[in-house]
């Protein structure tokens, strides 16, 4: 048997696969045993309950999808009462994930939320943050680590920060979260993108503009995980597009110690325990003893054409 | 990407589990007018454990013109345990269900299902009326399986553009139920002749139920004849779908629920909602 298990500083998961944040709940268990999984994540909430944003809160693009869901929430109550309970029926790691329009709403909930049953929580900052001027948290590495050290301060729980694609700034994001508090980056949350029906001229969303998730969000994100493996001490996750086994190998050489799969689970809702299977058999196959001589092994010294660099020289 | 022929994980029944990502292979798959076309499937037994009105999410095949990703979304038109058989009537609407109308005998179908709340007959609902248009038969036929099962007295009013355009009427006759046919080509679809029709049933022989899904129109007027005449009734709804298991919450839609807007997901509360408390759109 090949040991799958990794470890995200304090916290060892049995496998580096687990489910992406507003693509998983409990019903998915009516489909597959969740104990299969290395870590459960669930869907962002908020304190107040929230309706979320109007509908159509998604539409296909040309082999992956868009969403403007927004953060519909049942609230603190909701999730303390309801879902917590029903997750501990399951072994595998339970991660909370929240989010807050301010720097002491967002401390305030990860105080609350951090009891029993939780083993970490993932804090979704690539949602505005309203006392600025609307923009993500994540999309600088000012506000990242104003609010990151809030959080570090809130809790003793595990903190995975979420980052976000739509900043120029990844590296620096990335260390700005590491530097506050963080445990473990999620690399990464969805593209903002948008999309227009030329019959009607209407944009395809009801919210107009929404995140970008799927196979073609990928190459974006293993960018970024490769940026903030190389940038941070930290463990990675990666996060974006995966499909399939070839996806997960590339995370994990690219320097990612887990792995998040999303919308491929709206295709094959049994995708992520057949991953699970196929990892397995791939590090049987390769002789592997565990994982951690694939983790970060990227030869990016050797990508370029030997032949090109040398008729430069 | 995930293909067709790979084997689901849970193609196996396994306890606890209520849906089932499974594959299927084409038996037939022909046009049943000039709009619809029926496929028929056989399926594993295990994912035909079924109720009326319940929905199966469909991974549709890519080919070289068509390249759908998410599942689409479609109402079971008939199971059969016993034979193994599982069947969608279905419109050719854009690239999923185009893509749909190219399988051929033999080949394979990935369906996840199956999915949602269905109808329910109540004990006491001895006279049920069903009001459909279109491809909304198809969630209908179904519940006249059951009903003629448990021996109620089935009235379906069937609606479509034209006389040829109308569908399952034969369908619904052999199941015992009365039909009636009503056009937009001869002016007996509008809502007053609906009206006048349903108060005389209403009248003549008794309704204890309306069923219906689709149309806003047949909404409205099921929904002021319901409170007139103090009758319950179910109406089945669309939303745009990702997930189908209740996960994404994409597919919610606002329904009036003791005076306050509620949000369910159609996927999961539904498709089938209680008439009174669907709202139009
Ligand atoms: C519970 C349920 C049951 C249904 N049952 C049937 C049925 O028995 N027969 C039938 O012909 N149709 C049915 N529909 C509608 C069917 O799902 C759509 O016609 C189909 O998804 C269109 O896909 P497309 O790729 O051909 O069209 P496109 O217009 O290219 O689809 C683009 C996107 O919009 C979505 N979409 C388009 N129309 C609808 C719609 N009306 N409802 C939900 N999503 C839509 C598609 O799933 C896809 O994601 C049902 C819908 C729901 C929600
Ligand atoms: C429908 C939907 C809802 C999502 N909701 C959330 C959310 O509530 N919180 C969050 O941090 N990310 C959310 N995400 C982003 C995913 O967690 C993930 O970062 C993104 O989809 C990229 O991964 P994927 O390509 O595998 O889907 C959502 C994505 C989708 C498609
Ligand atoms: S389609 Fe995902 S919740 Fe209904």
């Amino acid at each position: 048997m090949v040991d799958l298990s990794v470890k995200l500083g304090q916290l060892t998961l049995k496998n580096p696969i687990m489910p992406a944040s507003g693509t998983f709940s409990e019903d998915l268990s009516e489909v597959l045993d969740l104990n299969k999984l290395g870590a459960l994540v669930a869907k962002t909430i908020t304190r107040e309950v929230r309706t979320g944003n109007p509908t159509p809160r998604v539409c296909e693009v040309r082999g992956s999808m868009l969403n403007s869901i927004g953060i519909p929430s049942k609230g603190l109550a909701y999730f303390l009462e309801n879902t917590l309970p029903f997750f501990r029926h399951y072994d595998s790691p339970f991660v909370a994930s929240i989010s807050a329009g301010t720097v002491d709403e967002f401390a305030k909930l990860c105080e609350d939320i951090s009891v029993p049953g939780v083993a970490a929580i993932e804090v979704n900052i690539s949602c505005p943050n309203i006392e600025e001027d609307g923009k993500a948290f994540a999309m600088r590495p000012s506000s990242t680590l104003a609010v990151m050290e809030k959080l570090r301060s809130a809790t003793d729980l595990p903190l995975w920060a979420k980052l976000s694609p739509n900043t120029g700034e990844t590296a620096e994001v990335a260390q700005a979260a590491e530097e506050g508090g963080a445990d473990a980056l999620v690399v990464a949350n969805t593209l903002l993108s948008m999309a227009i029906d030329v019959r009607t001229r209407k944009p395809k969303l009801g919210n107009l503009m929404g995140g970008l998730s799927g196979p073609a969000l990928k190459p974006i994100t293993l960018r970024m995980t490769y940026q903030c493996a190389k940038a941070v001490s930290i463990p990675v996750i990666g996060c974006g597009g995966i499909a399939n086994l070839e996806d997960i190998l590339e995370y994990l050489i690219a320097g990612a110690t887990a792995v998040q799969v999303g919308t491929s689970t709206f295709i094959n809702p049994t995708i992520m325990t057949t991953l699970v299977d196929e990892l397995a058999a791939y590090a049987e196959a390769e002789g592997l003893a565990d994982l951690s001589s694939l983790i970060g092994s990227v030869r990016d010294g050797e990508a370029a054409d030997q032949q090109f660099l040398e008729a430069l020289s | 990407m995930i293909h067709q022929d790979m084997d689901p994980a849970s193609a196996r029944p396994e306890a606890g589990l209520k849906a089932f990502e499974a594959l299927c292979t084409v038996k037939s798959n022909t046009s049943a007018n000039d709009d619809y076309r029926l496929l028929v499937l056989e399926a594993p037994k295990h994912i035909l454990n079924c109720q009326p009105g319940q929905f199966f999410h469909l991974l549709c095949p890519v080919t070289d013109q068509q390249q759908p990703y998410l599942r689409r979304p479609m109402s079971i038109y008939r199971f059969d345990a016993d034979k193994g058989e599982l069947a969608f009537l279905y419109k050719v609407a854009g690239e999923g269900t185009a893509a749909m109308a190219t399988l051929k005998p033999g080949e394979l179908f990935n369906v996840l299902g199956p999915l949602g709340v269905g109808y329910t007959i109540k004990p006491e609902w001895q006279n049920l009326l069903l009001v459909a248009r279109g491809v909304g038969l198809a969630t209908l036929a179904p519940l006249a399986q059951e009903a003629a099962r448990l021996g109620r007295k089935l009235t379906a009013i069937c609606s479509a553009r034209s006389e040829a355009a109308l569908l399952s009427t034969e369908h619904f006759r052999s199941l015992g139920a009365q039909v009636i046919s009503v056009t937009d080509e001869d002016g007996s679809s509008s809502v007053e002749n609906l009206q006048t029709l349903i108060e005389g049933l209403i009248g003549s022989q008794g309704v204890d139920a309306f069923y219906t899904c689709g149309s806003n129109r047949l909404l409205k007027l099921l929904q002021e004849l319901g409170a007139k005449h103090n009758i319950p009734g179910e109406i089945a709804l669309e939303q745009q779908m990702a997930c189908g298991l209740g996960m994404c919450q994409c597919c919610v839609r606002p329904f009036s629920q003791n005076g306050e807007v509620v949000h369910l997901r159609v996927c999961k509360e539904g498709p089938v909602f209680d008439l009174q408390e669907a709202m139009g759109w």
